[in-house]
């Protein structure tokens, strides 16, 4: 029988990783995901994971240290943050280049300067591009749940990408909720034994893994891993039904809340999608036709999703914790993107919020939507990109 | 009739084929090293081919593994230039857990050890994981051209360290990474060269066998960045030893009080104190040495900075706890 335990998002991430049995796991502490390998360390001081921990002396060896391991053949676990994320900017990409199924647990943090350790989502955001699969938790069960499900997706054998499982810096790392441990057996039954087909580091059959690509070849290489995130689409879909029938809980790469009728659709990730669902429910009472939507899978893109989003609406809001600084927040361009060639297409609109671990409040989302309502009347958009919860008195 | 066994073994793990310059030193390194790794292997596990190499990027790597081809016959991975030994670490670790007995193979360069790969090596050398890390020193980055290392001696030419009214080459003395390994009281650390093949072979035999971390500095010539004769190689790198530029040795367990010497040859006069070498009259000056390459051509120009040279090198010699007499040419 599954047990339910009060735990933070940090422990609930050690946790999966505790069921998915890796072999290796290497890592440095940061904040604020210090405790996933303070609590991995325990499990495997306990033996109740017979897993190598490599105690390493930077995040960049923590993931190299991964590399090796998973080139070796064996399941490995990590887990990183911020400044830890973005040390391993060249070896991410790498990773996903030797198509090693590595998974990685981040509490997502702001990056520096300045230095701050609390919540924004700009060190996942910022590796979007390294052909690592990326999840985002709204709670503390979704970082167990989609850990696991990282897994399942990235060592099939359609996909081979390595994958991250965000988790919002102390508004989840930190804070103690319910959460359902499953039962070993069942993870069993739902992960199998990782037995690794591409690579191994197996003397009985050598071979050279990470070689130099002339452009002969370097082209092919890049859009094999292209083809292998567009497989994943499929594959994380087959894998959440998978999960729903073992484990009884749904989930969709793009999650939505009272949208069928909705003209004003708010998009958003990880954690502040709670914020979001309780302040549609009270636009709701107000009488405004207000949905809300959480991205649950940010790589690959949720293309198709995204656009049967559109259709429903008359004007689509993100909010979006992060910056591409030059243009506007990542997951609107995105989603502009995907929109471009559709005939109808909403009324879309930018919020960057939230930067740093400012609160997300009720006030800041009215002024989100006052301003998205006043495109909805006008029927135009003057401005992309709007900055709420400014302090302007000390700008 | 008899037949004499060869003095190493004759199975390949670097095959032919490999697109490395003619002449390269660092190409006979690890052919040499391979083999002696095997040997060691067959000798401690009963299985010659119970080791798996993981290499930085640098000359080495890039003239092995030229996707499609690979002159690797042995399992062999690459991943980026700072963190071989990191990798290593990952490998080391996973095979414990697949139960597979043997060892792991770091390689690096100079540029890979000395400078990126610092850290990398330190943190796998504190942690004691079982691999042997070879780095192949031949002075400079050559994999990108010929750019100055912090292993580059003093005065050598690069292009990054040229020669100029105001410059006469590298400007600081050459980084000694054995002994920084060795710091971290390592069961084994050791200083080779190829001119000198059964020492280089047993050295790395012993490496190999060790439980726990070892590390092995091997010199290599570089026709190429050294600006050689193809055909000059050994015999530069024989006057590197004979001249004291290179001094072989080996570290056990971070014993600095019983480093082991190795006679340089050359017609050098070693003395020793209840066994240990306190001084070493070398004949032949460094000259010898630095006239056969080009890198070394301006500093005839500047005898000073050859004296330079020379002190820095008798400075080296005494943190070895050895006192070097180092001639001057005849006038």
């Amino acid at each position: 029988m599954p047990i339910r335990k009060v735990m933070k998002a940090n422990e609930a991430a050690a946790w999966a990783a505790k069921l998915a049995k890796p072999k290796v796991i290497a890592a440095f502490p940061i904040t604020p995901s210090t405790l996933v390998p303070e609590k991995i360390s325990e499990f495997v001081a306990n033996g109740e994971l017979d897993a190598e921990f490599i105690k390493v002396e930077s995040e960049h060896s923590a993931i190299s240290a991964c590399v090796g391991a998973a080139a070796a053949g064996v399941r490995t676990f990590t887990a990183t943050a911020s400044q830890g994320l973005a040390l391993m900017h060249e070896i991410l990409f790498i990773a996903a280049g030797m198509r090693l199924p590595i998974v990685m647990a981040i509490g997502n943090r702001a990056l520096s300067a300045p230095i701050n350790i609390w919540n924004d989502w700009q060190d996942t955001i910022s590796q979007r591009d390294t052909g690592w699969i990326q999840f985002y938790a709204e709670n503390n069960q979704e970082a167990l749940d989609l850990i696991l499900i990282a897994y399942k997706v990235a060592e099939d054998e359609r996909v081979l990408l390595p994958a991250m499982v965000g988790f919002d810096a102390f508004i989840l790392t930190h804070t103690v909720e319910p959460v359902e441990i499953p039962d070993q057996e069942v993870v069993d039954e739902f992960l199998g034994e990782y037995e690794p087909k591409h690579a191994y580091l197996d003397p009985a059959r050598p071979i050279t893994q990470g070689t130099l690509a002339f452009p002969a070849h370097y082209m092919e290489a890049r859009y094999k891993v292209w083809e292998a995130m567009e497989r994943a689409k499929e594959v994380i879909d087959e894998a959440f039904a998978e999960f729903e029938k073992r484990f009884g809980r749904k989930y969709q790469k793009i999650e939505e809340y009272r949208t069928d009728d909705a003209e004003m659709i708010f998009v958003t990730m990880g954690s502040l999608a709670g914020t979001l669902k309780e302040w549609v429910d009270k636009k709701r009472e107000e009488g405004y036709k207000v949905g809300a939507a959480k991205i649950t899978v940010y790589r690959p893109f949720p293309v198709e999703e995204i656009k049967a989003l559109a259709k429903k609406t008359k004007v689509l809001a993100f909010i979006e914790k992060n910056i591409t600084i030059g243009l506007y927040g990542a997951v609107f361009t995105d989603a502009s993107a995907t929109l471009i060639n559709e005939k109808e297409k909403p009324l879309m609109l930018d919020f960057i919020a939230g930067l740093g671990g400012r609160d997300v409040t009720f006030e800041q989302l009215d002024e989100a939507f006052s301003i998205t309502r006043r495109a909805l009347e006008e029927g135009k958009v003057e401005k992309p990109i709007n900055w709420i919860g400014l302090r302007k008195e000390i700008l | 009739m008899a037949v004499r066994k060869p003095p190493v073994t004759t199975r390949e793990y670097w095959a032919p084929g490999h697109a490395a310059c003619a002449g390269c030193g660092c190409a006979t390194a690890l052919r040499l090293a391979t083999k002696a790794f095997s040997e060691a292997m067959e000798e401690k596990y009963g299985d010659p081919n119970a080791f798996a190499i993981a290499q930085a990027t640098g000359c080495m790597e890039v003239v092995s593994a030229v996707f499609p081809y690979t002159s690797w016959k042995a399992p062999w991975i690459h991943v980026a230039f700072e963190n071989a030994a990191a990798v290593a670490s990952g490998i080391e670790a996973a095979w414990k857990k697949l139960g597979r007995k043997g060892k792991i193979l770091a390689i690096a360069g100079d540029g890979g050890t000395a400078d990126i790969g610092m850290q990398a090596l330190s943190g796998m050398l504190e942690r004691w994981h079982n691999v042997v890390y070879l780095m192949y020193d031949n002075e400079a980055y050559m994999n990108t051209g010929i750019q100055r290392s912090s292993s580059t001696p003093y005065g050598a030419w690069t292009t990054t360290s040229p020669p100029g009214k105001l410059s006469i080459g590298e400007d600081k003395p050459k980084k000694w990474v054995a002994l920084i390994a060795a710091a971290h009281q390592i069961p084994y650390v050791a200083t080779a060269s190829i001119a000198n093949p059964f020492d280089f072979i047993k050295k790395m035999k012993k490496a190999a066998k060790v439980d726990g971390p070892a590390f092995v500095q091997v010199h290599c010539t570089c026709p190429t960045g050294w600006r050689t004769p193809l055909e000059k190689g050994i015999e530069i790198a024989r006057l590197a030893i004979e001249t004291g530029i290179w001094p072989l040795f080996e570290i056990e367990n971070g014993d600095f009080h019983n480093i082991k010497i190795q006679p340089p040859g050359g017609g050098a006069k070693v003395h020793r104190e209840g066994g240990r070498v306190v001084r070493i009259e070398f004949k032949k000056p460094i000259e010898e040495y630095l006239k056969l390459q080009g890198r070394f051509k301006h500093l005839f120009k500047s005898p000073e900075a050859i004296d330079q040279l020379r002190e820095q090198i008798k400075a080296m010699w005494k943190v070895l706890g050895v006192e070097a007499i180092l001639p001057k040419p005849e006038e």
